[in-house]
């Protein structure tokens, strides 16, 4: 056997990355109450805006940008609807999922086969060199850095900080947080923007990092197991990390197993992603504080109830 | 009542079809239409018979089914919409299309890559595997570090075939060769097959064949280097290299005779499986990057395939287990092939149940 860390933990973090940026936008959404679960819409709408966007300007920054901006706009539709005309949130996310797989096939139609530009690994100066632990954690790409200083971004903005602590209580009761006079609506808009940039980025990295070319229906159902890690880390930043990473990990780890010849039996390496990520999150939110859903998580809001 | 009404349909559109009203054509595929390989093949062949017989057919399509329960749903809508013939061109459609079939008796049905039949339902496949052992002989002889790499999707014997091909080809031109197989349960997932072949690469492999549907392994060992095959799709776009040869599926003709068939009123069910002789599995171009003795090579085994004077499973061969399968000299009959489902010996590890 022929695994080390230093090849499985780059590895790792490539394939964690998209379901991490997706989950990440998620969870701000849900934490202001509300539920989209377009988010394989979204993600698939970013991973061909971002492709369009890196081929026609030659740039993987403009591409990320670009699969950010069509996840956002796909949002935008989503919060227009359940917002702004009060649609079933639920039916809403779920066409959203729809909608999304087939605009993408839409605009991907002249871009099968092309080829985006390389996105170049970052190694951070100094730290890169290091033995062991450079090549492992300090030579990514962009997007990489950026999930992860997202992750700690999030997490303080929900925990310290004033407009988190108002998106909060605008997901744990709408009604209070409407007393008090902030905007709810206007609030919820902006969370259902970020999350769907942060698809939108997550879709992007796959067609232009971790495949990289642009296939039609590529996601692949990532956006679902985003949806679902969120749900296993109590809406909290940091335990969905360890979701993404170790769903992540397990995946590339089964199958450099099955690469390496090891003589496990191949249904287990298979399942082994989801029951040890599952088990894992369940028993993080069994040991620590009970932290339910948001109050207000799915209930549509209007001003004069 | 759902039957009896397709039944009057059916009975109604195989009239029309005489007085010059178009054949209905259906069309099933598991992937999207544009997935550069196997689903894209498939409709293209679709493309092809509608030129072909211009007014004559109406297509319908429909992309990107699952197999399983879903398909038995969209067999029946197209049976009810008045389709003369439907090719549903998945293996996991298999017990779908028996259902389907034996509800809607006089549309005929034809299943890609699967054994089952009926009267009113023929299966129809290539001969892969005479591809894989093309494959094979130019993996072996291509890879440096003595190990390839092989992306399966289910474990049907149609891709264990293709693994067992593959591997006693490229044992022939070289003795030192391990194979290296990871099951992916799918048959697209492009960033799947991306992760799995970056782990073949990691464990030092340098030659991966893909038995899944999309670009995506091809992508990723342009970027991170090694060589692969074009599957399904001749995928020029990687030529030439990391893509150094590929098995081409040429549907077309064999979907022009079945079709004419039902406009002659002469279809009858079948089991039809043809090789690179009959065309239905292509090779394509040996790119620059292979060195000559590789492609005589290569050329050689297509050759002896071609003109029958070769079996790409004539024995000795044995099982993995190490008992024999097959005695010096002894060709491997169609029936035993259709229901492959074990390793021959040298292959590690283990099919999945």
């Amino acid at each position: 056997m022929d695994i080390s860390l230093i090849n499985l933990i780059p590895l790792l973090m490539a394939a964690s990355t998209p379901i991490l940026l997706a989950g990440l936008g998620e969870l701000v959404v849900e934490k202001s109450g509300v539920l989209n679960l377009g988010v394989e819409g979204m993600m698939i709408t970013g991973a061909i805006t971002g492709f369009m966007a890196a081929v026609a300007t030659g740039s993987p920054t403009l591409g990320f940008l670009g699969g950010a901006a069509g996840g956002a706009a796909l949002a935008l539709v989503f919060g227009a609807l359940t917002q702004g005309l009060m649609s079933n949130q639920v039916a809403t996310g779920l066409a959203l999922t729809l909608f999304g797989l087939g605009l993408s096939a839409l605009l991907g139609q002249a871009f099968v086969g092309l080829k985006p530009p390389v996105t170049p690994d970052l190694p951070i100066p100094g730290l890169s060199q290091l033995p062991v632990i450079g090549p492992m954690f300090f030579d990514h790409d962009l997007m990489v850095y950026f999930s992860l200083f997202a992750v700690a971004a999030v997490w303080a903005f929900l925990r310290y900080s004033r407009p988190g602590l108002i998106l909060r209580a605008v997901g744990e009761n709408h009604a209070a947080a409407h007393a008090l006079g902030y905007k709810v609506t206007r609030i919820r808009l902006m969370a259902i923007l970020f999350g769907g940039a942060m698809a939108g980025l997550g879709g992007a990295y796959l067609s232009l990092v971790r495949v990289p070319q642009w296939t039609e229906g590529m996601t692949a159902g990532a956006g679902w197991i985003a949806l679902a890690l969120v749900v296993f880390a109590a809406w909290r930043p940091f335990p969905l990390l360890i979701g993404a990473y170790l769903f992540g990990g397990i995946t590339v780890l089964q199958l450099n197993m099955q690469a390496a010849g090891v003589n496990v039996p191949v249904e287990l390496l298979s399942m082994s992603p989801y029951l040890v990520t599952i088990l894992v999150l369940v028993v993080m939110s069994a040991a620590g504080a009970a932290a339910g859903a948001p109050g207000s998580l799915g209930r549509p809001f209007h001003a004069s109830r | 009542m759902a039957t009896s009404l397709a039944l009057a349909m059916g009975a109604a559109t195989g009239a029309l079809a005489q007085n010059g009203e178009p054949v209905k054509v259906g069309f099933v595929y598991v992937g999207p239409v544009n997935d550069g390989g196997w689903s894209q093949h498939h409709h293209e062949a679709a493309v092809k018979l509608k030129e072909h017989f211009g007014d004559a057919v109406e297509l319908i399509e429909q992309e990107s089914v699952p197999e399983g329960p879903d398909a038995e749903r969209v067999l029946t809508q197209m049976a009810l919409t008045g389709a003369d013939i439907i090719f549903a061109t998945s293996f996991g459609y298999m017990d779908q299309v028996e259902s389907v079939a034996a509800k809607f008796p006089n549309v005929k049905f034809e299943h890609a890559t699967g054994f089952k039949s009926g009267p009113n339902f023929a299966n129809y496949s290539a001969r892969f595997y005479e591809g894989r052992a093309v494959m094979g002989t130019i993996a072996g002889m291509m890879t440096e570090t003595d190990k390839i790499g092989y992306l399966a999707s289910f474990p049907i014997p149609e891709v264990i075939r293709g693994i067992n091909s593959t591997y006693i080809h490229a044992k022939k031109v070289n003795p030192d060769v391990e194979i290296r197989v990871v099951w992916l349960n799918t048959w697209y997932d492009p960033a799947k097959e991306a992760d799995a072949t970056q782990a073949l690469i990691e464990q030092g492999v340098d030659v991966v064949l893909a038995h899944t549907d999309s670009t995506a392994p091809l992508a990723t060992l342009e970027k991170s280097g090694g060589y692969g095959f074009g599957q399904a799709a001749d995928m020029a776009q990687y030529a030439p290299a990391p893509r150094l040869s590929s098995i081409i599926d040429d549907w077309a003709p064999y979907y022009e005779e079945r079709v004419q068939a039902v406009m002659d009123g002469s279809w009858e069910t079948a089991a039809t499986w043809s090789g690179i002789a009959d065309g239905m599995v292509g090779i394509g171009a040996f790119s620059d990057a292979m060195p000559e003795e590789v492609k005589a090579a290569a050329q050689e085994v297509m050759d002896s395939i071609v003109d029958g004077s070769y079996h790409p499973f004539t024995g000795p061969l044995n099982k993995q287990d190490g008992t024999p399968w097959l005695a010096e000299g002894e060709v491997a009959d169609d029936g035993a092939l259709a229901g492959m489902s074990f390793y021959l010996e040298g292959v590690t590890g283990e099919i999945p149940n």
